[in-house]
């Protein structure tokens, strides 16, 4: 439980990380809060030559709306997440799942941009950021990059991002009437990774027509995973029990899980049919408040 | 109920006084093994096996010993030349300290790194290069039985096959035949698996021997100081560690729950080092070598239970097949290999019993630990606590009125047991009922039945347990020999304040608080004014250790005769000091006075500061007294509990509604205690019964080594704990008092299954073993549809 030697750097600036970054190249790895790279290195599964700290960076850190758009810096805690009025009066779908992150502690030092830079399908926060159609945002030595979600996750801890690319910022669609989310997760006990988790954002018209659907999905892939058929069922209609229920056999036959210690692959397809559904339901209610 | 004697500034049996030790601990002030640092001390990391089953073909030093600061690398080989390569266990078989040609379980010991510090000393251990030759480990116990599995031990003279040990208690032809011709027989397989103690402090040592004194100094988190201090002479005897020259000290210990017992390798191995180096050496075991090492139960147990159509319990047999990993170092103190097993036949009257198990090695940890449990305990109480339910269900009859007309009654006691222990005392029929007044159980079980004809799952469990604890009597228990008698040493000082000393050792019990209470209660010393200290070998009395729910039953009754003593020569000094003769003195908690004139008096403190000061003569002066306390029989608490769930059947989820645990431990020393006691032992009793399981794949990986996969019940997932007492003292213990921590460990989960169990019995579901999660819930849900 003992990282082998690494040499820490402190970052004052973005600029300065990816300097260092490129410094030492693939030696190198950016650390936020640490909380998914340093059990890593405790146990020697990953051991980096350099640590870049990152999380005494100025200005990363927040979460505001501008214009139409909802902007979280990469800095901002699970924490601050959950205390936020903004995300509480506004975005359910973080209330949601911040809670069932972690514990305090780990949400305490943990932050939003962390999570998803891991490209792990077991952490939260990707799947919420499927369904929501982020954009991230990134610096790096070619300059700042716009990535949107769906051509951000590439593989089993692998993303978009290169080496000396430092997530600087999440872009979301900023929450209007008519629009609701929720996410749930199955877990085997508090803290613990999701058996499996749904992540649901819904945007009515006035009619209380479906006009925008995102179902991502938590650990039950290797990469995170938006429903996509899922979400062509319910686009463009009123949204039923009948056709909620076909999302959810939809997202039991779309998940690609894999039986380990957290279940069997037909419980995790059971419960990601009937977690889905109830999202769906839950996010449709919010919506139509 | 119990009347307290003493007032609350006294604080005897009875008050819930706040935790003597609390303020330490609160404070962070404890002081654990790893706070100790001796001045030159080195640190030792363990290099382990990843493979469960294979042989060593070498093991290469040299680029650990190239890193600056590692100073020596330690194999089996370096052991040998000192003949410590292997250590004896407690069930006379043996265990490997440090291997020279095989590996037999995941993350074995295979050679120790020394360095200055631990930092440089992981790097080392990485840099060791073995190389090994895996073979196809043994991982199920019934394949350990096949004619043509290779056999694990050849190092044994003798051993033919994987077996270890065959072992039987009662009578099989009568207990066959009662079977046979039995109205109603259930039936099953079932098993408890290997669970880990996962106390939050894990296991360490600083092992320091003095070249020039000839003495070893042991820092060490062990439950059984004095035990380990015999055991070191007598393993270590030839390279001339002789007993009066080892001191050990436990110090703070952060839960040992049995875990704590044993000598693990490493333990021989820092000693060994530290002997040959001439420094103190520091090794503490870091969480996942915790999760992978030691651990308890795995038992497969063959049930089969024997009843009238109207089901009165005839006859109980279980076979048991014992998966003991790869040597048989269970931390069993007692004269039979599988501990208090024989408890097995319950609260229930009955004449016929037989119960047999046999032990295999396998490619596992070696271990029985007893987790919370006399050794045993949890495993023979599961077994006829899910076969009663079973048994009920069976011939639709509730299963609390089915265990109404089995209890052993007040009145038999005390009461022999078919498989030939004596239960001290008991009134079942007053726990149980106080559970289900208080759980209100009849109102649940009309909720259950409108619940089950809107399709819903709702269950009901029961377990009403009889514990067997306390070891215990010579006649049952020894280690190397030593019987398991407890000692107190008190020393009232002339001020009227007092220093007591013990052979036990706390590890979150409350020892500080309830030994004061104990001698608060006997003398009229305020509890406060005492002093307890246990632990250190070199000071306080012979003693073989806390673990079983011993220390009240052993070490609180020898400290309630040693108080007794003095009172009888305090006794004769008042007499003195007031001019009477002795018979004409009598005794109120604290203090002496003429028989007819109460107001003629001295107190407790008086004559203390006499026994110094102004004694009769031809007395010695002085005011101590000791004594050993070989315990006539065991203790035998029982409790009743009830749990409510509620089981999801789309999902599997599982909700545990209620949970209402009566116990009866006799006469209580601090309620509150008690009650702590009880609210930790569920919680370890919910961990087998809902999360927790060492999880194996074929080839003997362990598969949740983290206890990011190893689940551990938090606060969140306990539910909320409903707690109460029947009190029927021990009509053989000086206090009336029982142990009482291993029963709620032990109580629990049958409650929990049987409650779960009965949830699904709707859809068919007969049985499951623990741990019952959702996750097999859902499967067994499928599977009967």
């Amino acid at each position: 439980m003992i990282p082998s030697n690494f040499t820490y750097h402190k970052a004052t600036s973005i600029q300065d990380a990816i300097a260092l970054s490129k410094t030492h190249g693939e030696e190198a790895k950016y650390m936020s809060g640490g909380h998914s790279l340093l059990p890593m290195m405790k146990l020697r599964f990953a051991s980096p030559e350099h640590i870049i700290d990152i999380s005494k960076i100025d200005g990363l850190s927040y979460i505001k709306e501008d214009g139409e758009t909802l902007k979280l810096g990469a800095l901002t805690t699970q924490t601050e997440m959950e205390y936020s009025s903004l995300i509480k009066e506004k975005y359910d779908i973080f209330s949601d799942s911040v809670k069932l992150t972690a514990d305090p502690s780990v949400r305490n030092l943990g932050t939003i941009g962390g999570n998803i830079a891991h490209g792990d399908a077991a952490n939260d926060q990707p799947a919420l950021m499927l369904a929501l159609r982020a954009t991230v945002i990134a610096e790096g030595i070619d300059g700042k990059k716009s990535i949107p979600i769906d051509e951000f996750f590439h593989g089993f801890y692998m993303t978009a991002l290169d080496a000396s690319d430092v997530l600087v910022e999440i872009q979301i669609p900023k929450a209007k009437k008519g629009s609701g989310g929720a996410y749930h997760k199955v877990e085997r006990k508090a803290g613990d990774y999701a058996t499996a988790g749904v992540a649901i954002h819904i945007e009515l018209d006035g009619h209380g027509t479906c006009q925008q659907i995102g179902i991502g999905l938590t650990n039950v892939s290797a990469v995170p995973m938006r429903l996509e058929r899922g979400e062509e069922i319910l686009r463009g209609q009123k949204i039923t029990e009948d056709l909620i229920k076909q999302v959810g056999k939809i997202a039991s036959e779309d998940a690609e899980p894999t039986s380990d210690l957290r279940g069997s692959e037909a419980y995790k397809r059971s419960i990601v049919n009937t977690i889905t559904q109830r999202m769906i339901r839950l996010a449709l209610e919010r919506a139509q408040k | 109920m119990f009347k307290c004697k003493t007032s609350p500034e006294v604080g005897g049996m009875g008050h819930s006084v706040k935790r003597k030790e609390d303020a330490r601990f609160l404070h962070g002030k404890g002081k654990y093994v790893d706070d100790v640092k001796l001045p030159g001390q080195l640190t030792m990391v363990m290099v382990r096996s990843p493979y469960a089953y294979a042989k060593i073909l070498s093991i290469n030093k040299d680029k650990a010993l190239a890193i600056p600061g590692v100073l020596a690398v330690i194999t089996g080989y370096d052991l040998k030349e000192f003949n410590l390569h292997w250590m004896p266990t407690l069930l006379s078989d043996t265990q490997m300290v440090l291997p020279t040609d095989t590996v037999m379980h995941q993350s074995q010991e295979v050679c120790a790194v020394i360095a200055t510090d631990r930092y440089v000393a992981v790097d080392g251990a990485e840099a060791v290069e073995v190389e090994y030759e895996p073979m196809q480990a043994i991982v199920d116990p019934y394949k350990a039985l096949d004619k043509n599995a290779p056999l694990l031990r050849p190092d044994k003279e003798n051993q033919k096959d994987n077996k270890i040990y065959h072992w039987e208690q009662g009578d099989r032809n009568k207990t066959d035949d009662v079977i046979s011709k039995a109205d109603v027989v259930v039936k099953e397989r079932i098993y408890l698996p290997r669970i880990h103690v996962a106390s939050i402090e894990t296991c360490g040592c600083v092992a320091s021997f003095d070249k020039d004194t000839g003495k070893l100094l042991v820092y060490l988190t062990t439950q059984a100081p004095h035990a380990i201090r015999t055991i070191v002479a007598l393993v270590a005897g030839h390279v001339g560690l002789s007993e009066e020259k080892i001191r050990i000290i436990a110090p703070d210990i952060g839960g040992g729950f049995g875990g704590k017992v044993p000598v693990y390798p490493a333990y021989v191995v820092a000693i060994a080092a530290s002997f040959l180096i001439g420094k103190p050496v520091k090794w503490i075991e870091d969480r996942s070598e915790n999760l992978v090492n030691g651990f308890a139960r795995d038992y497969h147990m063959d049930c089969e239970l024997a009843a009238t159509k109207d089901g009165k319990i005839q006859a109980f047999k279980v076979s048991t097949l014992a998966d003991h990993g790869y040597t048989d170092s269970s931390a069993n103190p007692s004269k039979y290999p599988t501990g208090m097993f024989s408890i097995c036949t319950g609260s229930y009257d009955y004449e016929h019993a037989f119960a047999e198990l046999d032990a295999v090695y396998t490619n596992k940890a070696p271990g029985g630990v007893a987790y919370r449990c006399s050794f045993r305990v949890t495993e023979a109480v599961h077994a006829i606590e899910r076969m009663v339910d079973k048994l009920a269900a069976e011939i639709g009859k509730d299963p609390a009125q089915l265990r109404f007309e089995n209890f052993i009654k007040k009145e038999q006691f005390p009461y022999d047991s078919p498989l030939g222990w004596t239960y001290d005392s008991g009134d079942y029929k007053a726990t149980l009922e106080k559970a289900m007044d208080m759980i209100g159980y009849e109102d649940y079980k009309k909720e259950q039945a409108e619940k089950r004809a809107q399709g819903k799952l709702m269950g009901i469990g029961i377990c009403t347990f009889t514990e067997v604890v306390g070891a215990g009597p010579s006649k049952d228990f020894d280690i190397l020999g030593i019987a398991m008698f407890d000692s107190a040493e008190i020393r009232v000082h002339p001020t009227g304040k007092a220093l007591a000393r013990f052979g036990t050792k706390s590890q979150g019990q409350g020892h500080e608080t309830t030994y004061a209470q104990i001698l608060a209660e006997e003398l009229g010393i305020p509890y406060t004014d005492i002093e307890i200290d246990e632990g250190d070998t070199d000071t306080s009395p012979y003693g073989l250790g806390t673990y079983a729910s011993r220390s009240t039953p052993t070490a609180g009754a020898a400290a309630a005769i040693a108080a007794r003593k003095l009172k009888d020569k305090g006794k004769k000094i008042a007499a003195h000091l007031l001019e009477v003769s002795e018979e004409d003195i009598e005794w109120e908690v604290g203090k002496y006075f003429v028989k007819g004139a109460p107001d003629k008096s001295k107190t407790i403190q008086e004559v203390a500061f006499a026994a110094y000061t102004n004694f009769p003569e031809g007395m010695e002066p002085g005011f101590e007294a000791t004594h050993y306390y070989d315990p006539p029989n065991l203790t035998f608490p029982n409790g009743a509990y009830i749990c409510v769930v509620e089981v999801e059947e789309e999902t599997g989820a599982i909700d545990v509604k209620r949970f209402v645990a009566i116990d009866d431990c006799g006469n209580i020393i601090n309620p509150m205690i008690v009650e702590g006691q009880v609210h930790g032992g569920l919680t370890q009793g919910i961990a087998p019964a809902m999360y927790e399981g060492i999880e194996y794949d074929d080839e003997g990986n362990v598969l949740n080594g983290t206890l990011m996969d190893y689940l551990v019940p938090t606060a969140v997932e306990s539910p909320n704990w409903e707690t109460g007492h029947t009190i029927t003292p021990s009509p053989h213990h000086p206090l009336g008092a029982k142990g009482v921590a291993e029963s709620p460990t032990v109580g629990a989960p049958p409650a929990i299954a049987n409650a779960i169990i009965d949830a699904l019995a709707p859809l068919g579901i007969k049985h499951l073993d623990i741990p019952i999660t959702p996750a097999k819930v859902w499967d067994a849900i499928q599977a009967h549809k």
